[in-house]
């Protein structure tokens, strides 16, 4: 039980419908200025700001609870380790895990990923293997595959998307056969929003045999995760992009492919004995957790958790939907800006690009203006190469954002205009 | 919004739009590629560098931002008639203006047409997340003129 859980201020949000202005007193940072204006935070896709109540349970941590965990006998260690291990609980059931035994705490969603390539795919991928990425994919689910494809001598086979930026199924069938051993997808494109069509996707690979690993990077803020309902094999997030601390991120693997994989890396507390002539090690999630690991970002991974379980996640998709739909009507209607990712099912993200301008000198503007957008590749090369550009701009929304946010990127935008005469 | 117009001077609007020079010279014998690996910028640059090294011509492609294309365009102009040891120059006091080492910079061999470019160029020194974009085109010049390319490792 957590304070938030029992504060009846939360519990009268929760039962009033959704304050988005409630909702932002809860994050310090939204009320400080950027070059002497009110800050309007749209970056949250490359990582989201921090709730009081995740700042302050990392900070009661250190100054109550904290110790090494799962190695002293001690008052301290002990109430470290439950903590820790309360944490791992709390992220099986944000996303419906069997059990807490199928989290593995690692450093980033990055992190996740190269233990699955380098456990999993190092013990399993050889030549006349396939796997199967799509061209949404960010940096890190392609380039952990490409550096053990040189090892291994795999094949890397790549879905493409059409023009709303969104995966075709029947491409999929194509290139998903009794040589696919894995495929490699996002839940949501992080440089366009679009919602993929995982579950099909899943009952697709499984029905060739093929494993399934989801980077929810992005989906796990914006949409409520079910690990069993997806049948996801492996599912990856940080818990930076959900309102937690940096430094932490999850891999959900279903128990029994964890139990069959070696380790990722060696050290302490992954070990069962160790003697110079042979070392044998723990089982999951231990075995993958080699190392003192983030103690306080995992107490504060769960207090973020707490927050957006409080929130409701239906009440905060509807939000986001409803900036999201209102922002794009904003944007749409300058003229000369292009719109990047048109799904259907897509998630709080606008990626755009402006005639005569470049993305770098629109995000340089739009902070000018306190603005804060992202500008460049967004980490996926392959995606921008299909794009045809080299870069865009791109809006994120999250529970904090607001209408009026929307309006003052549209107003900043015209700056932009202005500026460059166009 | 007086900040941004000292970033975004004509000069550099011009030269962002029109870029000066942007062509691949068949003649060219110094040549590099320059990558801005956090923002996807690109640029070649080509020179052609006589037998007692002087540059008769600069030119350059890429795609980039209006920062990273005009600092190229006016490098181009710059570049020409001068000798390898005037471009290490004008490299070693483009960067050390733009990155605010005004201690490192000497203006003071430079005519004045070229001393106000690179005074506008420095402009992006209050932007440091700019930085790269108003040096890349020099760095790919300077690696141009020394060949040091190194290609690192891929996979």
């Amino acid at each position: 039980m957590t304070l938030a859980s029992v504060d009846p201020i939360h519990r009268t949000r929760r039962t009033n419908g959704y304050d988005v202005e409630q909702v932002r007193a809860d994050f310090p940072i939204l009320s400080r200025t950027v070059h002497g204006k009110p800050l309007v935070y749209l970056d949250s896709a490359a990582s989201a700001q921090k709730p009081r109540a995740v700042i302050e349970a990392m900070s009661r941590f250190y100054e109550e609870d904290y110790a090494n965990i799962h190695r002293g006998v001690h008052f301290l260690s002990q109430r470290a380790t439950d903590a820790y291990e309360a944490a791992r609980a709390k992220v099986a059931r944000f996303i419906n895990a069997a059990k807490a035994d199928e989290i593995v705490f690692t450093r980033n969603a990055t992190e996740s990923i190269n233990l699955v390539a380098q456990s999993w795919g190092r013990k399993t991928l050889g030549p006349g293997d396939e796997i199967v990425l799509t061209e949404l994919e960010h940096h890190a689910n392609i380039v952990p595959w490409q550096m053990l494809r040189a090892e291994k001598g795999f094949e890397i086979r790549v879905a493409p998307i059409d023009d709303t930026g969104q995966i075709r199924l029947d491409d999929m069938a194509k290139l998903i056969g009794p040589k696919t051993k894995l495929v490699a997808v996002s839940h949501m494109s992080n440089a366009l929003g679009t919602i993929l069509p995982v579950r099909e996707i899943v009952r697709m690979a499984h029905a060739q045999g093929a494993l399934v690993l989801v980077d929810g990077c992005q989906a796990a803020v914006h949409k409520q995760v079910d690990v069993q309902a997806l049948d996801a094999d492996f599912y990856v997030f940080s818990a930076h992009k959900i309102y937690g601390p940096s430094g932490i991120g999850v891999l959900y693997g279903k128990y029994a492919l964890l139990e069959a994989m070696p380790p990722y890396q060696g050290g302490g507390d992954m070990i069962d004995r160790v003697t110079f002539a042979r070392t044998t090690f723990k089982e999951p999630p231990a075995r993958f957790e080699a190392g003192t690991p983030a103690i306080t970002e995992a107490i504060g991974l769960a207090a973020a958790i707490d927050y957006m379980m409080d929130l409701g996640p239906s009440f905060v998709g509807e939000h986001e939907h409803d900036v999201l739909t209102y922002a794009t009507e904003r944007l749409s209607a300058i003229d000369g800006l292009t719109i990047h990712g048109t799904a259907a099912e897509k998630g709080a993200i606008i990626s755009f690009t402006m005639a005569g301008a470049h993305a770098h000198d629109i995000a340089t503007i739009l902070d000018q203006q306190g603005v804060a957008v992202r500008a460049g590749h967004h980490c996926a090369h392959p995606l921008m190469d299909r794009l045809g550009v080299t870069a865009t701009a791109r809006a994120s929304f999250a529970a904090y954002s607001t209408r009026g946010e929307a309006d003052a990127l549209a107003e900043a935008i015209l700056q932009v205009k202005r500026i460059f005469k166009l | 919004m007086s900040d941004l117009r000292d970033l975004y001077q004509e000069v550099i609007l011009d030269h962002g739009k029109n870029p000066r020079n942007f062509s691949h010279p068949e003649d060219a014998n110094r040549t590099a590629h320059g990558h801005n690996a956090m923002c996807g910028d690109t640029i070649d640059v080509f020179l052609k560098v006589d037998a007692d090294g002087k540059i008769e011509d600069a030119a350059f492609q890429g795609q980039g931002c209006a920062i990273s294309v005009a600092s190229a365009s006016m490098m181009t102009e710059m570049l020409k008639g001068k000798t390898e040891a005037d471009a290490h120059h004008l490299f070693e006091t483009v960067h050390a203006l733009c990155t605010g080492h005004d201690e490192d910079a000497d203006l003071a061999d430079l005519d004045e047409d070229t001393a106000d470019r690179i005074q506008i160029l420095a402009g992006v020194r209050q932007y440091p997340m700019r930085v790269k974009c108003a040096t890349l085109a020099w760095h790919t010049m300077d690696k141009a003129m020394n060949d040091n390319a190194s290609d690192g490792f891929s996979v």
